[in-house]
C-alpha cells in the first residue's frame, strides 16, 4: 500500500497529538476543579491507566501490521513506546510529589518495602532500557541483540499488570479487561496464530470482491 | 461576626465522658459575650443553620425536621478548629468509598440516587431481650440529635473533617437490652442489587452484605454514634443514608453505611474487608501511625481537599487523635497483632 510521504508524516503528527490529548484533558479537569478533592491522586491513577493503554497500543502494532500490511503502524511503534515511557515517568513523578510529598527518604523506604512498588519500578526500569536504546545508533550497535533486548516489553506488560492487580481493592472488572487485552496480544504472537493473521487479511478483502 | 477567644476556653474532645452533659461551644461563647444562657440557646439553631447556608437542602422524612430543631450543635468539636477545618460539603459528598454504588470515588455520588431510604426499617436481633424490626424513626426518637465534628481517616491515607449529626450508639444498644452473652455488635448494610449497582457486578470481591463489627465496649463508647445527618441536614445517599455508623478512632471502612441490621453476638464477627484480605485489614482497624498497611505507610495522611501545589500531608495521630478517650479500651493488647 503505497502512500505519499506527507500522509505518513501527517499520520505520525496525529498520533502524537492523540497521545498527548489525555494529559491535556486531565490537566484541564484539574484546572477547572473537576478532578475532585485530591487532584494529585486523580492524575496518578489516570496516568497509570494511560501507561497500560500506551503499552497495549504499542503491542498491537505488530499484529495490526500483519493483518493489514500497512506501513503506518510500524512507523509509530517507537513513538508509542516512548509515550509509554513518558507516561510511566509522569506516573512515578505524581507518586513522589502528590503521595509522598517529595519526602525522598520515604521514597527510598517505600520502594524497598512495598512489593507492588518494587514491581512497578522494575517495569519502569525495563521501559527506560528500551527507551534509551530506541535510537538508530543503538540499533546499529546492538545488531541482532537489539531485538532480543526489546523482548523485555513482554516482561514489562506482565509486571505492569501485576502492579495494577495489587492496587485493585475490591473490583476486578477493569483489571480483567486490561489483562484480557494483554493476553489476546500475546496469543496473536504465538507462531501458529501469527501465521494465520495474513490469511485474515484476504478474508476481509474477499467479501468485497464477491459483492462486486 | 468573628470572636476569637483563648483556646483553653474551647470545649475539647478530651472533655467527652460518658457521664458528662455536653456543653455547646456556642453556648459557652454566648456566655462569654454576656448573653444569658437561655438567649444563647434560642439563637443556636439559627447559628447552626447559617453555618451550612451553602449546603443544598435534602428531602428528609417528616420526623427529621423536629429532631433537627432540637439538635445539640457542636456537641463534640476538634480541639484545634484551624487545623481540623471542616471539609467542604461538595468534597465530602463527591469523594466516597461506598462500593455498593461502584468502586470509583465519584461513583457513589453518581449512582446513589437510586437508593430508597424512606421508609427504612432496621432489624435488631441476637443476644437481646428487646429485639425486632423497628422503623428508623422509632430507633432515633428517644435520643436527642447531637452534632459531632469528627476527623475521618480513611485506610487509604487520606482524611477529612465531617460535622455529623447522630445519636449515641450506646443508647440504641441499651434500649435493646443485651443479654450477658452479648460480646460483640455486628452490623449489615442493605442488599438490594436493583438499587445498588455495585452489588450486581460479578467482579466484586465483597461477599454482600457488607458487614462490620465492634466489641461491646467499643460500641458503648460515647464517641461511637449512629449517624443520621451531616452538615446540618440528613445524610445524602452516597454518605450512607439514612443511617450509618461513625467510629472516629477507626479507619473509615469500619463506619458501615445504610445499616439494616444490628445483631448482638457472642463471637467476634468477620468484617467484609478482613474477609477479603486478612493480612491487610483487621477486625479492630484502629487508626495507628505505627502499624503500616502492607502496601503503604500509615504514618501520614493527606488532608482533603488538597491541591497539586500543596498535597497537605500531615502526621497521622494515634487513634486518629482520640487516644485520650479510647486508648484505655486497648490496654495490654498488642496493636501490631490486633491491627
Amino acid at each position: 500500500m503505497a502512500m505519499p510521504r506527507y500522509t505518513l508524516t501527517l499520520w505520525r503528527i496525529m498520533v502524537f497529538i492523540a497521545a498527548l490529548a489525555p494529559l491535556g484533558w486531565w490537566s484541564y479537569q484539574v484546572a477547572i476543579n473537576a478532578a475532585g478533592p485530591e487532584p494529585g491522586r486523580y492524575l496518578l491513577l489516570n496516568i497509570g491507566q494511560g501507561i497500560l493503554w500506551m503499552l497495549l497500543l504499542t503491542l498491537s502494532l505488530t499484529p495490526l501490521t500483519k493483518l493489514t500490511r500497512w506501513k503506518g503502524f510500524t512507523l509509530i511503534r517507537r513513538q508509542l513506546g516512548l509515550w509509554t515511557l513518558a507516561y510511566a515517568v509522569l506516573h512515578l513523578f505524581c507518586y513522589a510529589v502528590f503521595i509522598l510529598g517529595l519526602d525522598l527518604s520515604r521514597l527510598g523506604s517505600e520502594i524497598v518495602r512495598r512489593p507492588y512498588i518494587i514491581v512497578g519500578m522494575l517495569a519502569l526500569a525495563g521501559l527506560i532500557v528500551m527507551g534509551v536504546t530506541s535510537n538508530k545508533w543503538s540499533m546499529r550497535k546492538l545488531g541482532k541483540r537489539w531485538k532480543t533486548l526489546h523482548k523485555i516489553v513482554y516482561l514489562v506488560l506482565g509486571l505492569g499488570l501485576l502492579h495494577f492487580l495489587w492496587v485493585v481493592r475490591a473490583d476486578l472488572e477493569q483489571w480483567s479487561l486490561y489483562a484480557a487485552a494483554g493476553a489476546l496480544l500475546m496469543i496473536l504472537r504465538i507462531p501458529p496464530v501469527a501465521r494465520q493473521l495474513p490469511k485474515f487479511r484476504q478474508l476481509i478483502k474477499r467479501p468485497h470482491r464477491a459483492h462486486a | 461576626m468573628l470572636i476569637k477567644i483563648a483556646k483553653p476556653g474551647d470545649l475539647r474532645e478530651s472533655d467527652v465522658t460518658p457521664e458528662s452533659v455536653y456543653l455547646s461551644r456556642r453556648r459557652f461563647m454566648g456566655g462569654v459575650i454576656g448573653l444569658g444562657a437561655g438567649l444563647a440557646l434560642a439563637g443556636r439553631a439559627q447559628a447552626a443553620a447559617s453555618d451550612y447556608q451553602d449546603v443544598p437542602a435534602g428531602n428528609p422524612p417528616g420526623w427529621f425536621g423536629p429532631k433537627l430543631e432540637n439538635a445539640e450543635w457542636d456537641s463534640v468539636v476538634p480541639a484545634d478548629r484551624e487545623l481540623d477545618k471542616l471539609t467542604p460539603f461538595e468534597d465530602a459528598t463527591h469523594y466516597n468509598n461506598f462500593y455498593e454504588f461502584g468502586t470509583g470515588k465519584s461513583d457513589p455520588a453518581r449512582n446513589a440516587g437510586s437508593l430508597k431510604t424512606q421508609p427504612w426499617s432496621v432489624v435488631i436481633d441476637g443476644e437481646v431481650n428487646n429485639g425486632g424490626r423497628f422503623d428508623l424513626e422509632d430507633i432515633a426518637k428517644p435520643s436527642r440529635l447531637q452534632e459531632r465534628i469528627y476527623r475521618l481517616r480513611c485506610v487509604e491515607a487520606w482524611s477529612m473533617v465531617i460535622p455529623w449529626l447522630g445519636i449515641p450508639l450506646g443508647d440504641v444498644i441499651q434500649r435493646a437490652e443485651p443479654t450477658s452473652k452479648a460480646k460483640y455488635v455486628k452490623f449489615e448494610t442493605l442488599v438490594a442489587p436493583e438499587q445498588m449497582p455495585g452489588q450486581d457486578s460479578s467482579f466484586a470481591l465483597i461477599d454482600w452484605p457488607y458487614t462490620e463489627g465492634l466489641r461491646m465496649d467499643e460500641a458503648m463508647h460515647p464517641l461511637a454514634i449512629l449517624g443520621l445527618g451531616m452538615y446540618g441536614r440528613e445524610l445524602p445517599n452516597q454518605n450512607g443514608a439514612p443511617f450509618r455508623l461513625v467510629v472516629p478512632w477507626k479507619y473509615g471502612f469500619k463506619s458501615i453505611k445504610s445499616i439494616v441490621r444490628i445483631s448482638l453476638v457472642e463471637q467476634q464477627p468477620v468484617n467484609s474487608w478482613q474477609a477479603i484480605a486478612p493480612n491487610e485489614y483487621g477486625f479492630y482497624a484502629n487508626v495507628n501511625p505505627q502499624v503500616d498497611h502492607p502496601r503503604w505507610s500509615q504514618a501520614t495522611e493527606r488532608r482533603l481537599p488538597n491541591s497539586l501545589f500543596n498535597p497537605n500531608i500531615i502526621d497521622t495521630r494515634m487513634f486518629n487523635g482520640y487516644a485520650d478517650e479510647v486508648a484505655s479500651l486497648y490496654q495490654g493488647m498488642d496493636l501490631r497483632k490486633n491491627f
